[in-house]
């Protein structure tokens, strides 16, 4: 049976596309079958993201209308197997995504796949809501501000009342992922600490991944940033995957680091 | 999911109640517009609501209709009859007005067999998730205990006393149908807002004691206070 994992944030901007490429990559290159949900009708970017934007033919909604089958619409991904997006139309708007429509394809993909992720638009409305709906995980992705943790707050009510597992009594597995976060900044008080974080939202910690120039260097290029192994982000990221496969990895990239005399030489910044 | 069309509210309205204690066409009407030209504004398309509780005899309804005929000439908005006589009920109908039940009716009732007001008591309402921001929690008629934390622009609300286990950070409201003798408890205060019966303080009150700290709100005369546990 598929695991279904919701990436979602409430506020936008704050990371879901590229956590849900980088999560989704990950899932795959330790050998489970994987599928990557674009749920942001009409502002599509993941296959952006994924580097397979002149490959998208059929979308998400064009098999939700049944105007073609879901191996029509999967795109294959180049670089990692096991990997597959399945892309958001960029024509339409998130009306166009029905509870039947989103239900039928989830049932269809965990026939064939271990993990769905569903990269879920910005926003509490329909579209947010129909993306995490079917989730039995969420990853909440977070940015060390205040008014992203007040949505990620909002965000995390929401799964625990709207959710189909909520409706049966259950309950969605959290994690918390904290994105673009600068030990320089937390240290001079300009940033939210981790411990901050958790103490306001009280869930668990599944990774920090510190800001980097890696992460908009992946985003242009097109190819998940996990899949680079020199980046302090891309390596946050591999050890968020292990943390959800249920490993225990101890968390790095939390304190300032101290520039050795060579980097300073040499002004290193990775 | 479909958008909502429509949300209910309870609200309490502005209007002017009219004792009315006898009638006789001329008079009525006279002594009406004396009175509404002492004040013309106050009483310009103001809500009316007909009190016929310490009407002397019986009221005929041609008679009701002409009161009411007389208010609406005036500028009045006529919308209730309070406290009326069962042959009467048909002709307020038709007058397109409301029924409303005698304003005492409970007080005595509750005076009378003050048992009778104690229905039987409901469990107190448990929570052990966070409640999230956005969320609202509500124990009718009981407790409520919350055992996680109320994060800000959460909130919660019970009829009697409030118990937060876990960080306080949204708004509690405690006795809400009245009850002066609810308290809040919790084990770190950072409430945005805390309600007693109605009576309320804010965030900016709150943190000049106790922040951050375990604290008891509760009602003193009609004055909120907080004290340290």
């Amino acid at each position: 049976m598929a695991k279904i994992i919701v990436v979602t944030s409430g506020k936008g901007g704050v990371g879901k596309t590229t956590t849900s490429a980088a999560i989704g990559t990950g899932l795959a290159l330790r050998g489970f079958k994987t599928v990557v949900i674009d749920f942001d009708v009409g502002l599509r970017n993941l296959d952006l993201i994924m580097g397979c934007e002149r490959r998208v033919v059929y979308d998400f909604v064009n098999v939700i209308n049944k105007e073609a089958n879901l191996n029509q619409a999967l795109i294959k991904d180049k670089r990692t197997p096991g990997l597959y997006i399945l892309p958001a139309s960029q024509t339409r708007d998130k009306d166009a995504l029905t509870m039947e429509g989103v239900q039928t394809v989830l049932d269809n993909l965990a026939k064939d796949f271990e993990y769905i992720i569903c990269d879920s638009p910005a926003g509490i409305e329909q579209g947010a809501q129909m993306a995490l709906y079917f989730a039995d995980e969420a990853i909440v992705v977070t940015n060390p501000e205040v008014s992203s943790v007040r949505d990620s707050d909002r965000i995390l009510g929401i799964l625990q009342s709207k959710s189909l597992k909520a409706e049966q009594g259950g309950t969605v597995k959290e994690h918390l992922l904290l994105t673009r976060y600068n030990p320089e900044r937390v240290a001079a008080a300009e940033m939210l600490s981790v411990a901050d974080v958790e103490d306001i939202l009280a869930v668990p910690l599944l990774g920090v991944i510190p800001e980097s120039d890696a992460v908009l260097k992946a985003s242009n290029q097109g190819a998940p940033v996990i899949l680079d192994h020199e980046s302090e982000a891309g390596q946050a990221y591999l050890d968020a995957v292990s943390r959800l496969l249920g490993e225990e990895v101890e968390h790095r990239f939390l304190e300032v680091q101290k520039k050795g005399f060579l980097k300073r030489l040499l002004g290193g910044k990775k | 999911m479909t958008d909502v069309c429509f949300q209910m509210k309870g609200t309490a309205v502005t209007a002017v109640v009219m004792d009315l204690y006898n009638y006789s066409s001329g008079v009525f009407y006279e002594q009406l517009k004396q009175k509404i030209d002492t004040a013309p504004h106050f009483f310009n398309a103001s809500p009316l609501v007909l009190n016929l509780s310490s009407y002397d005899g019986l009221l005929q309804s041609e008679h009701l209709s002409q009161v009411v005929a007389s208010c609406r000439e005036l500028g009045l908005q006529p919308m209730a009859c309070k406290a009326a006589p069962e042959h009467l009920l048909g002709a307020i109908k038709k007058l397109g007005m409301a029924c409303l039940p005698a304003s005492n009716a409970r007080t005595t009732k509750i005076e009378a067999e003050p048992v009778a007001q104690v229905e039987s008591p409901r469990a107190t309402k448990i929570i052990t998730r966070p409640i999230r921001s956005g969320q609202q929690v509500y124990a009718e008629g009981s407790d409520l205990i919350l055992m996680a934390a109320v994060s800000e622009g959460a909130e919660v609300l019970a009829d009697g006393h409030i118990h937060v286990y876990g960080p306080l950070r949204g708004r509690a409201l405690a006795g809400v149908k009245g009850d002066t003798d609810a308290r809040i408890f919790c084990r770190q205060m950072e409430a945005e807002l805390v309600s007693i019966a109605g009576y309320f303080i804010l965030n900016d009150k709150l943190r000049e004691q106790c922040w951050k700290q375990p604290a008891q709100v509760y009602l003193e005369g009609e004055s909120i206070q907080v004290a340290a546990l």
